[in-house]
């Protein structure tokens, strides 16, 4: 029987968060590109917690945007509530958080795709990756039809192998009970790629006609809302916004659970993953913090159009009739109905430590992986890794430079290096504390730190690069100008000071200098600033940031330049370590798996010590001179 | 090339005798010379001399002489290290080595790590390729013998301390993150007040430290140096009378030091770091035989071994013993007890060990001027040594201290200045990293999990 032949520059594996940017910034580079998903009707599926954002993750979505990605713009055309996180702390750790209305995300997502040119969505199975001298040439389906490819892209989110379980039951489904990918793993294993095998988890869903909201805390949104995009207009997320309920667990809901636990399959031993340890489940929870005597829950509408309720916070794989008794313990729930069960999900993934920081296979040249398939967790650190992979993919078609943002360039950094170098053993989600110099690496600033290596890939148009650069000027001419300004120890300056129980000036000082007290604000100081210029919000914001925390800023940049040193001392690809003298063997043997692609990658190996990071760099001085 | 930070270590061995140098190199390595140094005649500042120029004057320390010196400026492409490089020649005395390098750390370089100094030439341009090999072993070496004499030198007591306000601060950062990572489960509500007093709590714990560790050491410096012999050969007696205090309890009763005593003396300008062990013999009880095992063991790591023979006894099995142990050490050998009618004499030991030998009484303290005698001759000779690794280890030991207690002074600014929480943990992790110095940790994955065993976090 003849199967189906066709020819494509990119295929990309899997149609959520990763796969659709990947999709996206491939095709929009100009490539003809198919998508592939086990479900057209799943495609930017949110099958765990109904927000985008959060703490660090806000950042993420910013820089996403900032680079040219699309999960911004779509949540803040869907989103039902959003708030700011942290704004009582630094500026640094202010993160973005929006509830979606999911089946809206979801169907906004696909129309951009779908109205995308060179972008072509097919519903099928992939069961081999073709390749050719170790270079990827395409894949072969279930049907046995074969696409033929320049580069291929990995996106199978948790669908390999995928089996869901909850008590005794478990199915050998993907998430929502969508079909799993069973054959993938096996083609790759033949390729040499070594799979780790993780899990996850969910909570139930509940029917929100069910729920006693009097016994909760109703949580709103911000009165005025902040877009993800930097390209969404301000006016247009001020919209109306619904509500999200905080209850507890108690003692009742503990000792439910507690004996129960030798039900749990991830006690008794029936789940073999690893869970990340972020995202405990309630049991989880219950045993290790057992001093606590409440949890907080969570319950978050899944959507406009929908009456289904999400139970953050009490996600589980307790047997049917266990999880019943448990929400049912929760005030407010008393009569909840479930509308979906909690479960855990295992699946296939990657160790990751086989990529190179362009998020192409070390081993297998055009072949390029994003997403939980990387080991990583969240819709936000999928989409991440899903740009950057469907950038780099293009790039190489292109026969143009790959790029790597680093550690000192964005959270998008920390997150790929973070998995690429660092021995990591559970779904991985990123933190605000993974990032060395998160003063730097703010959500304000995405713009400034990641458009022009958009606008230079392509994803960004000119206009908004320069309308970029614009801003950039207005910000550094206001700081000029408030370094410049000075106002002396007269009567109206100290009668200002004083009703911003600021201390009095001693001899003149420039406006900055004022700014730069804890309790002062670039707001307050037009008092006494009768030249202030018109500006933006978004400038002026810079304009106070940059001045309040300059001293601090000063010094993250100044590690930065440290990093960026050894950053930039590249190791040749083909450098043989048995050859480098003193080198102890520890280090060789970690040095030969890995292939860092820098010095500053290698010093970040595990087992790679300074003593033998300065022999390195001897030796490769050596071999120059 | 890595040449923007200043880095300063002690030059010469550090003996007691003739010339000491401490060598800075690097940008900044003229101002900070002419931070510690004062014109014996009013002439221009270092800054504005010519390079290869010598100039006699004093160190100063605020308003305190430290030593008369000669300082050499060499301006770079040079000099050893192809950068600017002062060298400052003081009197070598080891106490005044130390100073004068602790003055220069404090006036902005940093200690130069093991090895330094070579690769800075190496990577300058100043070393030859075909000596590449040779500068790369010097580096393992350096910093194996830096990380060995730390883990074996830091005494248990201070690692513990040292270790329990590293993990005081990992805990705060901890707890400060899982807020920012989840503000709605942690709450940061009146934590700055609360941290403001485990701040203090540490800072009090460090400062009590830095005062405690003589003089800024945190490692044991010195020879190190074993006195071995069979029970009651006079050990302890040796060791008081070199100490002059009643360290060791000394005793009639054979098998009295059950365990290792330590002692730092100075002889003639040199250090010696002496360790009284138990007396080797053959023992059924057990707390006696854990000390003949550790003085056996403690015998494997000497750079000298004073090996002390009962002249009033006959060589009996015991001392068979210990000559099994004796292979390529330094050994001196103290024919003790010479007030007292001979049974051993000095042919006898000659017969069965070809080491220097010196008479002594430790009880009438007879023999200890050609025993120093020995000593200082074998030093200058080379035949001892000690690796200067143990030092500038301590230097950077101490430095890393300091750079703590200073990062934990910056939280204190900030929470008196109202910065918002996640300042806090910019300058407390700095302090955790400095103290993972002394310990020989590195920061890793320690937060992230420190995060996730302490704290509830998560959806």
């Amino acid at each position: 029987m003849p199967n189906v032949e066709e020819y494509t520059d990119v295929v990309v594996i899997g149609a959520g968060h990763a796969g659709c940017e990947a999709g996206l910034a491939c095709a929009r580079l100009g490539l003809d590109t198919v998508v592939f998903t086990v479900s057209v009707d799943s495609i930017a599926l949110m099958p765990c917690n109904p927000n985008i954002g959060g703490s660090s993750k806000g950042h993420l979505v910013r820089e996403l945007d900032a680079l040219g990605g699309e999960m911004g713009k779509v949540i803040d055309r869907t989103f039902i509530q959003s708030k700011m996180l942290n704004v009582s702390k630094g500026p640094a750790v202010h993160s973005l958080r929006a509830q979606a209305d999911k089946a809206e995300y979801s169907r906004t997502m696909r129309m951009v795709l779908e109205e995308t040119e060179r972008l072509q969505i097919v519903q099928a199975e992939v069961t081999e990756i073709l390749t050719k001298d170790q270079r990827a040439a395409g894949v072969r389906l279930y049907s046995g039809a074969v696409y033929h490819a320049r580069a291929v892209i990995l996106c199978t989110g948790t669908y390999l192998k995928a089996r869901c379980i909850y008590g005794d039951v478990s199915t050998y489904t993907g998430p929502n009970g969508l079909q799993a990918a069973n054959h993938l793993t096996n083609s790759l294993k033949r390729l040499g790629i070594e799979m780790y095998r993780f899990k996850t988890g969910t909570p139930a869903r509940i029917d929100g006609r069910t729920v006693d909201f009097s016994k909760m805390e109703e949580q709103f949104g911000d009165k005025r809302v902040v877009p993800f995009s930097f390209t969404t207009d301000p006016e247009s997320v001020q919209k109306e916004q619904d509500s999200c309920w905080l209850t507890y667990t108690n003692e009742k809901t503990h000792e439910i659970i507690r004996s129960n636990l030798d039900r749990s399959p991830l006690y008794s031993g029936a789940i073999e993953g690893t869970g990340p340890r972020y995202c405990p489940s309630i049991e989880d929870k219950v045993v290790r913090f057992a001093d606590r005597s409440r949890h907080q829950v969570f319950i978050e509408p899944e959507g406009r159009y929908t009456s289904e309720m999400y139970v953050g916070g009490m996600s589980s794989s307790l047997p049917e009739d266990v999880q019943h008794a448990m929400y049912h313990s929760v005030p407010g729930l008393e009569h909840a109905k479930i509308v979906r069960n909690a479960y855990a999900i295992e699946y296939d993934c990657i160790n990751p430590q086989q990529l190179l920081p362009t998020l192409e296979f070390k081993k297998i040249k055009g072949l390029f992986s994003g997403g939980q398939f990387n080991g990583s967790s969240g819709y936000e650190e999928a989409a991440c890794q899903g740009l950057i992979a469907g950038i780099n993919a293009s790039m190489e078609i292109l026969g143009r430079e790959q790029i790597v943002i680093d550690r000192s360039q964005g959270y998008i950094g920390v997150l790929i290096d973070d998995l690429v170098t660092k021995e990591n053993h559970e779904p991985y989600r990123m933190m605000t504390s993974r990032s060395e110099y998160r003063l730097l690496l703010r959500q304000d600033n995405a713009d400034q730190r990641l458009t022009p290596v958009g606008y230079q890939v392509g994803l960004i148009s000119k206009e908004r690069y320069e309308k970029l650069l614009q801003k950039k000027e207005q910000i550094r001419l206001e700081k000029e100008r408030l370094e410049k300004t000075m106002t002396g120890a007269n009567g109206s300056t100290q009668a200002f000071l004083e009703k911003y129980h600021s201390t009095g000036l001693k001899t003149a000082a420039s406006l900055a200098e004022i700014l730069r007290r804890p309790e002062m604000k670039y707001t307050y100081l037009k008092e006494i600033d009768p030249e202030r210029p018109d500006l933006p919000l978004e400038v002026t914001e810079q304009v106070e940031i940059d001045i309040k925390y300059d001293g601090y800023i000063r010094r993250q940049l100044k590690q930065v330049e440290q990093f960026q040193k050894l950053e930039q001392k590249k190791i040749p690809e083909d450098l043989d370590y048995d050859k480098v003298p003193s080198l102890r063997l520890e280090a060789v043997q970690k040095l030969k798996a890995f292939r860092p692609i820098s010095m500053g990658q290698a010093s970040r190996i595990s087992g790679v010590s300074p003593a033998d990071l300065s022999v390195l760099l001897i030796y490769l001085e050596q071999k120059k001179g | 090339m890595e040449k923007t930070e200043t880095i300063a270590a002690i030059a010469t061995a550090m003996a007691g005798s003739g010339i000491g140098i401490i060598r800075i190199s690097g940008e900044e390595a003229f101002s900070i010379a002419e931070k510690v140094f004062r014109p014996k005649k009013a002439a221009k500042k270092l800054t504005e001399q010519a390079s290869y120029t010598m100039h006699y004057g004093n160190i100063v320390d605020g308003g305190e002489v430290v030593d008369e010196v000669i300082v050499l400026l060499m301006k770079g492409p040079h000099s050893y290290t192809a950068e600017d490089t002062a060298e400052i020649q003081c009197h070598g005395g080891v106490y005044v080595m130390r100073r004068i390098l602790e003055l220069v750390l404090r006036k902005g370089a940093r200690a130069a790590k093991p090895g330094e100094f070579t690769k800075r030439a190496f990577l300058n341009g100043r070393i030859d390729l075909s000596q590449a090999e040779a500068v790369m072993d010097v580096i393992q070496a350096k910093n194996e013998y830096a990380l060995k004499s730390s883990v074996r030198q830091l005494k248990g007591s201070l690692v513990a301390l040292i270790r329990e306000i590293r993990e005081a601060v990992l805990y705060e950062i901890a707890f400060i993150e899982s807020a920012l990572d989840d503000p709605e489960h942690v709450s940061l509500e009146g934590y700055p007040e609360n941290l403001g007093e485990k701040v203090d709590n540490l800072l009090e714990k460090m400062n009590r430290l830095l005062i405690t560790s003589r003089e800024g050491r945190i490692l044991r410096e010195g020879i190190r140096t074993v006195i071995i012999g069979k029970p009651n050969a006079g050990k302890s007696s040796l060791l008081n009378a070199l100490t002059g205090e009643e360290r060791a309890i000394v005793t009639e009763i054979a098998g009295t030091t059950r365990d290792t005593l330590e002692e730092q003396i100075q002889i003639r300008g040199l250090t010696l770091h002496i360790l009284d062990t138990a007396g080797i013999r053959k023992t059924d009880d057990l707390v006696e035989s854990i000390g003949v095992d550790r003085a056996k063991e403690s015998i494997k790591d000497a750079d000298l071994l004073l090996y002390v023979v009962d002249s009033s006894t006959s060589l009996d099995e015991n001392d068979s013993e210990i000559l099994s142990l004796l292979k390529e050490q330094n050994v001196i050998v103290l024919l003790n007890k010479v007030d007292l009618p001979t049974k051993t004499t000095k042919e006898m030991v000659e017969k069965v060990l070809q080491r220097p030998l010196v008479p002594i009484s430790a009880k009438e303290e007879q023999g200890f001027q050609e025993f120093e005698d020995l000593l200082e001759e074998m030093f200058l000779s080379g035949k001892i040594s000690y690796n200067d690794e143990v030092y500038l280890t301590n230097v950077r030991h101490r430095e890393a201290m300091e750079e703590a207690r200073e990062s934990l002074n910056k939280v204190k600014e900030s929470i008196v200045s109202g910065m918002p929480e996640d300042f806090f943990t910019i300058d407390l992790m700095d302090a955790f990293e400095s103290l993972g110095k002394i310990l020989g940790e590195s920061v890793g994955e320690d937060l992230i999990n420190e995060i996730f065993s302490k704290f509830c976090v998560g959806k």
